[in-house]
């Protein structure tokens, strides 16, 4: 039998998957949609059933979200916000990314180390605040260290875990082919690890644009976070809100992307 | 040893080349996790692989087969003796040998291509080489309407193919396969397993093919290395003495049928006893 013969005996009857049918399309975007529209009629019958007016109509935090945003100060304190986000979200990655590989191969020291990391991930990192604004002080690093504070964790830990449990067959094919250690971290380790590299980043995305907002509320003069507590103090619900789905939007919208890019991944090494 | 009656093509080179790998007074012990007790794993082994032969290792399980292969490879020390590849110790993975393993190899983030030309890449090899190579490669081993596909995208068969690709266009002077079929029905086993005595043939490569199988090891191998249970010891070497451009047809032949008989013989008593050391014994 020729081997051009085999192959096609044995080309496994997994095909590319085929295009997306406009059916398809619709059975992907339908489901949001209506989720969304159910949360917007909960969030009207919780404004209607609060008559005090402690939660804001969506009509009226939609009307303030566009006044805000045809605000320059709205843009400052988004720009505020983001460049102390982006800033934690890099660090958060690059740290998490190099502390989880040098856990996962000194074996001893991860060991050691995971409880440790668990314990301070499950600890309210607001009672470390004190001691975040004695090393940084008031501003960008404090807000950044926040955010890394909340980030950092998972993405060590889903890193470890992902080398961990790597097939150990790729580790001796880096051998054979006689890689050197850093090559056969960056060329096997780290490609084969990407689908549960994105997952850890997902989640610290999440975590770290949670820590530098609370960084914002504790201690800022500028910032979404510092908006929206001062909105607290003066009462002003609408504010409040529109920050929030300001904020909402963006984190959907961003963790819908990065759950794309993982599940396209995921898809072509399905094979492992 | 026993020898049949027949002439090995490689009978008068063995007694002129020097061997192209050897294992002297090898072993290799294993030491128990957190404690003084060790582990009597393999040895002492003394072995020649004569320059071009394809030669086999059959044994019961456990009985350390592929701790012989790793320490070939350079990828475990032997706990005593020396293990040497043409002519010099080996100390880590030398060059000019390549591995395939039992297990799916293949880097599920690369195309097949992408797959092929990885060591190629690692070694600093020019482009236009590269190239020849991986076409010749992945031409050789019949997956040339694949080369954009991912591991994913074959069968198990394939994805072994893509590894063998990978290897061969290292070309490597010693090629260890660790049962590389394991995983395959017997039927794609006896094609592989033309598609490898075709291999070796092109290359001229030494091969050690650590199997379970005896109907594989009898037929691709010129010699036959049975393996004690553990701690494993070469209880006998067997030459075949088929043709070099033997293939899987050679199953009909009736002197195949005493030559697993032979094999079987030696091993039985092994296996019983292997069975006998893990409680499953017969009754």
């Amino acid at each position: 039998m020729s081997s051009k013969v085999l192959a096609s005996k044995t080309m496994a009857s997994k095909t590319l998957p085929s295009r997306t049918l406009p059916g398809e399309a619709l059975r992907n975007i339908v489901p949001p949609i209506v989720l969304a529209l159910v949360l917007i009629l909960c969030w009207q019958g919780l404004h209607l059933a609060t008559a005090s007016g402690a939660i804001s109509s969506p009509a009226a935090t939609l009307a303030r979200l566009v006044v805000l945003m045809g605000s320059g100060r709205f843009w400052l304190d988004v720009a505020e916000t983001g460049t102390a986000f982006a800033w934690a979200l890099v660090l958060s990655i690059v740290l998490g990314i190099g502390l989880g590989v040098a856990l996962a191969l000194l074996r001893p020291v991860g060991e050691v180390m995971e409880p440790i990391l668990v314990t301070f991930y499950s600890l309210p990192k607001v009672t470390l605040y004190p001691l975040v604004l004695l090393i940084f002080g008031l501003g960008m690093p404090a807000k950044i260290a926040f955010g890394i504070m909340h980030g950092l964790v998972p993405i060590t830990l889903l890193t470890r875990n992902a080398i961990t449990q790597l097939k150990p067959v790729y580790l001796r094919t880096a051998k054979v082919m006689r890689l050197s250690a850093f090559e056969a971290v960056r060329s096997v380790v780290l490609p084969a690890i990407i689908p549960e590299l994105v997952a850890g980043i997902r989640i610290g995305f999440s975590l770290s644009l949670l820590g530098v907002l609370i960084g914002e509320m504790f201690a800022s003069k500028r910032g979404l976070g510092f908006t929206a507590v001062n909105a607290m103090g003066l009462g002003d619900l609408d504010t409040i809100m529109a920050i929030g789905v300001f904020l909402a939007l963006f984190a959907v919208l961003a963790n819908g992307g990065l759950l794309s890019l993982e599940r396209a991944i995921r898809h072509r090494s399905a094979g492992r | 040893m026993t020898v049949l009656a027949m002439a090995s093509r490689d009978a008068p080179k063995a007694a002129i080349e020097p061997p192209a790998a050897s294992l002297r007074g090898v072993t290799r012990h294993y030491r128990f996790p957190g404690g003084a007790k060790t582990l009597h794993a393999l040895g002492p082994i003394d072995l020649d692989l004569r320059q071009g032969e394809f030669f086999s290792v059959v044994g019961p399980s456990g009985c350390g087969k592929s701790t012989l292969l790793d320490v070939l490879a350079g990828l475990n020390p032997p706990s005593e003796g020396t293990a040497s590849f043409e002519g010099k110790p080996i100390a880590g993975v030398p060059d000019g040998i390549g591995v395939v393993f039992q297990e799916d190899a293949s880097f599920p983030w690369l195309t097949v291509e992408a797959n092929v030309a990885f060591g190629l890449k690692r070694a600093g090899i020019g482009q236009a080489e590269i190239d020849r190579r991986v076409d010749y490669a992945v031409g050789f081993m019949g997956l040339r309407d694949f080369r954009q596909s991912y591991p994913a995208q074959l069968s198990g068969g394939m994805r072994q193919r893509v590894c063998i690709a990978r290897t061969l266009v290292l070309q490597p002077r010693l090629i260890l396969l660790d049962e590389p079929f394991g995983a395959l029905d017997q039927q794609t086993r006896l094609i592989m397993g033309d598609e490898l005595l075709r291999l070796w043939r092109e290359t001229r490569a030494t091969v050690l093919l650590i199997t379970h199988s005896l109907d594989e090891a009898a037929m691709l191998a010129d010699r036959v290395g049975v393996m004690s249970a553990r701690p494993g010891l070469f209880i006998d070497i067997i030459e075949t003495g088929w043709p070099s451009d033997r293939d899987s047809r050679i199953v009909a032949d009736p002197r195949f049928g005493e030559m697993t008989g032979r094999i079987w013989e030696k091993l039985r008593t092994e296996t019983m006893k292997h069975m006998q050391t893990q409680g499953a014994g017969p009754r």
